[in-house]
C-alpha cells in the first residue's frame, strides 16, 4: 500500500489511460498551465505534449462542441470542467448535441468523451462556483454519471469512464483533493454502475453521493452502539446499482439517502423512488432524502454550512427513523 | 455540378409533395433555390472529408453522395432509413461518407466541425471540416468562438454561412448591423469570402481555395454565400415575406440551376432527358422507402 491524494489519482488515471491509447486526449481552461489550476493535468504537457493536452480559451461552448466532434470522427476526449457551474454555457452543446447525437444517429456515432467536472461546497465560493448539478444531467437521457468519493475510486472510475463508449460524467469534489488515503500499488478498475458498501450494519442504510459520504461515516461512528448504520457510496448514479441498494434495504427497512443538492427533484428523490417501485414490502419506514437547501449557496460561512447537510443533520435524521 | 443541383432540386420537389399527400410528416426545411451552395463546396470535398448539416441538410447530404432511397425512407420514418428512422429530416447521418449529421439548433454544428477538423489535425490526416449554417448561425457566440480557435489553431475548418436572407421569418436587416458577414472573418486573421451563393461555379471557386488552404495546414475560411430560400421557412409557417422579392429572385435568370444550364448550353431536350433519368431514380427511392418496413420499437435505444 502507498498514500495517495484524489487529485493526484486522477492525474494517474490519465497518465495510465493517455500511454495505453494515443486517441486519448486532455482539453479545457488552463489544462496546459503547471497543471491546472487544481493540479489535475500534472505531468502530462510534458509527457504527451501540447498536442494531447489542450488549454483552450474561455470558450466552454466552442471546445464542448470541438470535443463531441472529435469524439465523433475517432478522438477520445478528456473535458475538464473547471467549476461545474461552467457547464450552463455550453448547455446546448451538452444536453441538445452531445446527450443526443447518438440517438438520433441510430446508433451510427459513438461518443467516448470523458467529462471531468470539478464541483463541490463549503469552500466560501458562492454560488456561481457551487452547485451540485448531477440530477440535470441525470435526467437528460444520454449520459451515464459517477461521483467517486474515495481516492481508490477517483482512479478506477475514471479509467472505466475513459474507455467506456458513452459520454461519461465524472464528478469531482474538490473538498476531496488533497487529502491522502491509503491505495494499492499498480493499476485498477472500477466498473461504472457498481456501488460500494463503505460500512456494514443492521438498522438504517445511508446511501450517499460523493462527498456526504465521510459525512455519513462519521455519523455512524457517532452512532455506534445505539443505531448500527450501513453507508452506501453509491459512487456510480446512472447506471445505479439497485441490486447493492436493495439488498441493504432488505436487510434494515430503512433508507436515507445524503447529497448536496437540493433534495427537490434531485438524485435522491429518484432513488427513493426506484426502491419504493422495487422494494416496498420490505420498508419498515418512510424512506427520507437529506439535501442542500433550496437556495442559491449563499457565501458567508456560517450560512452556507447551514445550507448543506452536516454530520449532526444525518445523526438526527437516523435517529429519528431507527 | 448541374446533375447535382437537379438532384437536389427534384428530390425537394418530391418531398414537398409527400408531405402534403401527409406520407412524410414533421418539420421539413426544403433547400429549393440554395442547390448551388451544397453542389458547389461538395464539388471540392473528397468522401473523407467531413460536412456538418443544419436544419436545411438534404441538399448537403444529396451533394455529399447520400443514398436517395434511404433518405427517403427516414423522411418516411422507416427502418432502412439513414438514420435508421431514429433522426428525420433534421438528423439525417451517413458517416460512411463523411455526413456528420443535420442539426436542429442554429449554429449547433458548428463547433462540432470544429472538432472534426481538430480531430484530422490531431490524427495527421488531411481531411477538411465544413460547418454548414444560416445566416441565423451568424447570430450565435458558438460561432466566434469557433472561428477564434479554428484561427489560432490552424484548424482545417471551412464555415459556411448560406445567406439566404431570413433567420426562420426575420430579415438580415432586422438582425445584423453588418450585413456583409464575410467581414467576420477578419478580426480572427482569416480569410472571409462573399460570393454569389445561387453561381455554382463561384462557390466552388471559393471552396476550392478555402480546402486548398486547409489542406495544406493553412487553417480556416469563412465563405458568406447570398442566395434565396424559394419555399417558406418550414412546411407548416406561412411565408410572408414581401412579393416583390420573391418575384425578383424567383426570377428564371436568377435560379442556379438554369444559370448552369445556360452556361453549359445544355438543350431543353438534353435537360428534359437529365430530368427523367433523375426523376426515375427518385420513383425507385419513393418505392424503396413506401415498402421498407417501420422501425421496431426500441430500436432507437442508443
Amino acid at each position: 500500500m502507498r498514500k495517495l491524494t484524489y487529485i493526484d489519482a486522477i492525474v494517474e488515471a490519465m497518465h495510465e489511460e493517455m500511454a495505453r491509447d494515443e486517441s486519448v486526449y486532455v482539453i479545457g481552461e488552463d489544462v496546459d498551465i503547471k497543471g491546472g489550476v487544481w493540479k489535475g493535468t500534472v505531468g502530462l504537457l510534458e509527457k504527451f505534449g501540447a498536442k494531447r493536452v489542450r488549454g483552450t480559451p474561455i470558450s466552454e461552448a466552442a471546445f464542448t462542441g470541438l470535443a463531441t466532434g472529435s469524439a465523433m470522427t475517432g478522438l477520445r476526449p478528456i473535458l475538464e470542467i473547471m467549476y461545474m457551474p461552467f457547464c450552463y454555457v455550453a448547455m446546448d452543446q451538452f444536453l441538445n448535441q452531445m446527450a443526443k447525437l447518438p440517438a438520433m444517429s441510430g446508433g451510427q456515432i459513438k461518443l467516448p468523451i470523458t467529462i471531468r467536472a470539478q464541483a463541490g461546497a463549503g469552500t466560501r465560493e458562492a454560488a456561481q462556483h457551487s452547485q451540485s448539478q448531477e440530477a440535470i444531467f441525470l435526467h437528460i437521457p444520454g449520459f451515464k454519471v459517477v461521483m467517486p468519493a474515495t481516492v481508490y475510486d477517483a482512479k478506477g472510475l475514471l479509467k472505466s469512464a475513459i474507455r467506456d463508449d458513452s459520454p461519461v460524467l465524472f464528478i469531482e469534489d474538490r473538498n476531496l483533493y488533497y487529502e491522502p488515503e491509503e491505495v494499492p500499488e499498480g493499476e485498477w478498475l472500477v466498473p461504472l454502475g457498481q456501488a460500494d458498501v463503505a460500512r456494514t450494519g443492521k438498522d438504517v442504510s445511508v446511501v450517499t453521493l460523493g462527498f456526504p459520504r465521510r459525512k455519513a461515516l462519521a455519523a455512524a461512528k457517532q452512532l455506534e452502539g445505539t443505531v448500527d448504520v450501513e453507508v452506501i457510496d453509491a459512487r456510480s448514479l446512472e447506471p445505479l446499482d439497485m441490486d447493492t441498494i436493495g439488498a441493504s434495504v432488505m436487510k434494515t427497512g430503512r433508507l436515507l439517502v445524503v447529497h448536496e443538492a437540493p433534495v427537490r427533484c434531485g438524485a435522491g428523490a429518484e432513488i427513493v423512488r426506484r426502491v419504493v417501485a422495487e422494494y416496498f414490502d420490505y420498508l419498515d419506514a418512510e424512506p427520507r432524502v437529506l439535501g442542500g437547501a433550496n437556495l442559491p449557496l449563499p457565501f458567508s460561512p456560517v450560512l452556507e454550512d447551514a445550507c448543506l447537510p452536516q454530520v449532526n443533520d444525518i445523526v438526527n435524521a437516523v435517529r429519528q427513523m431507527a | 455540378m448541374l446533375r447535382t443541383m437537379l438532384s437536389i432540386r427534384l428530390f425537394e420537389q418530391r418531398v414537398k409533395q409527400l408531405y402534403r399527400a401527409g406520407e412524410i410528416v414533421g418539420a421539413i426545411h426544403l433547400y429549393i433555390g440554395e442547390e448551388a451552395i451544397a453542389t458547389g463546396v461538395s464539388e471540392a470535398l473528397r468522401r473523407d472529408d467531413y460536412v456538418f448539416s443544419t436544419h436545411r441538410g438534404h441538399g448537403h447530404l444529396i451533394a455529399k453522395g447520400g443514398d436517395l432511397k434511404r433518405m427517403m425512407a427516414e423522411l418516411m420514418g422507416k427502418a432502412t432509413g439513414c438514420s435508421r428512422g431514429c433522426g428525420g429530416s433534421m438528423h439525417m447521418f451517413d458517416p460512411s461518407i463523411g455526413f456528420m449529421g443535420g442539426n436542429g439548433i442554429v449554429g449547433g454544428g458548428i463547433p462540432l466541425a470544429l472538432g472534426a477538423a481538430f480531430s484530422a489535425q490531431y490524427r495527421g490526416a488531411d481531411s477538411v471540416a465544413v460547418a454548414y449554417f444560416g445566416d441565423g448561425g451568424m447570430y450565435q457566440g458558438v460561432l466566434h468562438e469557433s472561428l477564434n480557435l479554428a484561427a489560432k489553431w490552424k484548424l482545417p475548418f471551412i464555415a459556411v454561412c448560406e445567406n439566404n436572407r431570413y433567420a426562420a421569418t426575420t430579415p438580415v436587416a432586422k438582425s445584423a448591423a453588418s450585413h456583409d458577414f464575410s467581414t467576420y472573418a477578419a478580426p480572427h486573421g482569416i480569410p472571409g469570402v462573399r460570393v454569389d451563393g445561387n453561381d455554382c461555379l463561384a462557390v466552388h471557386k471559393a471552396a476550392k481555395q478555402a480546402v486548398a488552404r486547409a489542406r495544406a495546414g493553412q487553417g480556416a475560411t469563412l465563405l458568406d454565400c447570398e442566395t434565396y430560400r424559394v419555399e417558406p421557412h418550414c412546411g407548416i409557417i406561412p411565408d410572408d415575406r414581401p412579393q416583390e422579392e420573391r418575384d425578383e429572385w424567383g426570377r428564371i435568370e436568377n435560379d442556379p440551376i438554369e444559370r448552369s444550364r445556360r452556361r453549359l448550353k445544355i438543350t431543353q431536350p438534353q435537360f428534359a432527358k437529365l430530368r427523367a433519368e433523375i426523376e426515375s431514380g427518385l420513383d425507385e427511392a419513393v418505392e424503396f422507402a413506401r415498402q421498407s418496413p417501420m422501425p421496431k420499437i426500441g430500436s432507437c435505444d442508443a
